[in-house]
């Protein structure tokens, strides 16, 4: 004999409601918390990089970086001057994405009412980081003309989950077969009218408008 | 892949739903339902699940997972469609803004519990 019991609960209950309280501490200290996604390789890093290079002093800009091992992007991102915290998901078991007590803990070691915009560079996955909320005000995914134009279409879950897109290494653009319209078209498949900020974080080409596009949003934060 | 973390907190909201009358309870089938547009992966969570589950009240059990389709609802013409693959505009009139009514589940539904064992 079996008895079924009723349960009826989100899987993620406990990290959902973390994200939750994550958020109501950042937005009492009117910090503007953006994710950042993508696959491995796609030039998040010196995006990142780049784009807190025009941010400060003028936006004060802390991150979190993840990785599952090594400091190096956090070795890269420390040049800038930004405050970075590093969190090796090793520590918490190998995993694939940040989770929204890692974003609690990391949190501490930065001072919140000294930061107006806290990028945390997740894990380079495109599939587990879009199921964790972390408590963040925006999402933005970066994906590059080396890898394949439809990874739109193999990965929306993230594509629709996300604000904004960043399509990186448009210099390398006459020396490949890659075909832009496609993967602009796949994006708008995917999630209709997002934003999409072509760019070379190795020239600076096209990071006006996409830098543009998080200060006014963090500003929008700052004044709420 | 999460799905190992995914396991883990299925096991601990399943284990933690044992009704306190039935200590060392032994959990037979969990019911789940998981959304097209989640991303889990059904047999990868089968196979962690398998492993985490061991030395467990959820030793064995069966993960019977309800795959629930994208629902999506047109914002400009309401209308309603299931959504098959990966294309988010209206299948009425092509506008891209939508409701997305179901498909993100992950959900613990129930838990089976053996009766009549200690």
């Amino acid at each position: 004999m079996t008895r079924e019991i009723k349960v009826v609960r989100r899987v993620l209950a406990v990290n959902e409601r973390m994200a939750e309280q994550n958020r109501r501490r950042f937005a009492e200290r009117r910090v503007f918390v953006l994710n950042v996604m993508s696959s491995p390789g796609s030039g998040k890093t010196t995006t990142l990089q780049k784009t807190i290079e025009r941010l400060m002093p003028g936006t004060r800009t802390a991150v979190i970086v993840g990785d599952i091992a090594t400091t190096h992007d956090a070795d890269r991102l420390a040049v800038t001057g930004a405050p970075v915290v590093q969190v090796n998901t090793d520590a918490f078991g190998g995993d694939c994405h940040l989770a929204a007590h890692v974003i609690e803990k990391a949190a501490d070691d930065l001072d919140l009412d000294a930061v107006d915009l806290l990028i945390v560079e997740n894990v380079g996955n495109l599939v587990c980081p879009a199921e964790f909320d972390i408590g963040e005000d925006a999402r933005v995914v970066v994906l590059s003309v080396t890898e394949g134009e439809d990874k739109p279409v193999k990965y929306p879950t993230m594509f629709r989950l996300c604000d904004a897109a960043l399509l990186n290494k448009i210099d390398l653009l006459p020396y490949l077969d890659y075909d832009k319209g496609q993967a602009i078209d796949y994006i708008h498949q995917v999630h209709p009218d997002m934003p999409i900020f072509e760019i070379s974080a190795r020239t600076g080409e096209g990071l006006g408008p996409w830098v543009d596009w998080l200060r006014t949003r963090v500003a929008a934060k700052l004044n709420a | 892949m999460h799905e190992m973390g995914i396991a883990q907190q299925i096991i601990d909201i399943a284990a933690a739903s044992i009704p306190a009358e039935m200590p060392g309870a032994r959990v037979e089938r969990v019911n789940l339902k998981i959304g097209k547009l989640s991303a889990v992966v059904p047999e990868s969570l089968r196979f962690c699940f398998e492993i985490v589950a061991q030395d467990t009240p959820l030793a064995g059990a069966e993960l019977s997972i309800e795959e629930t389709p994208i629902l999506a609802r047109c914002k400009d013409c309401d209308t309603r469609w299931t959504i098959d693959e990966p294309v988010f505009t209206c299948t009425s009139c092509g506008g891209g803004r939508l409701e997305i009514l179901s498909g993100r589940e992950l959900d613990i539904v129930s838990i089976e519990v053996a009766e009549g064992e200690t």
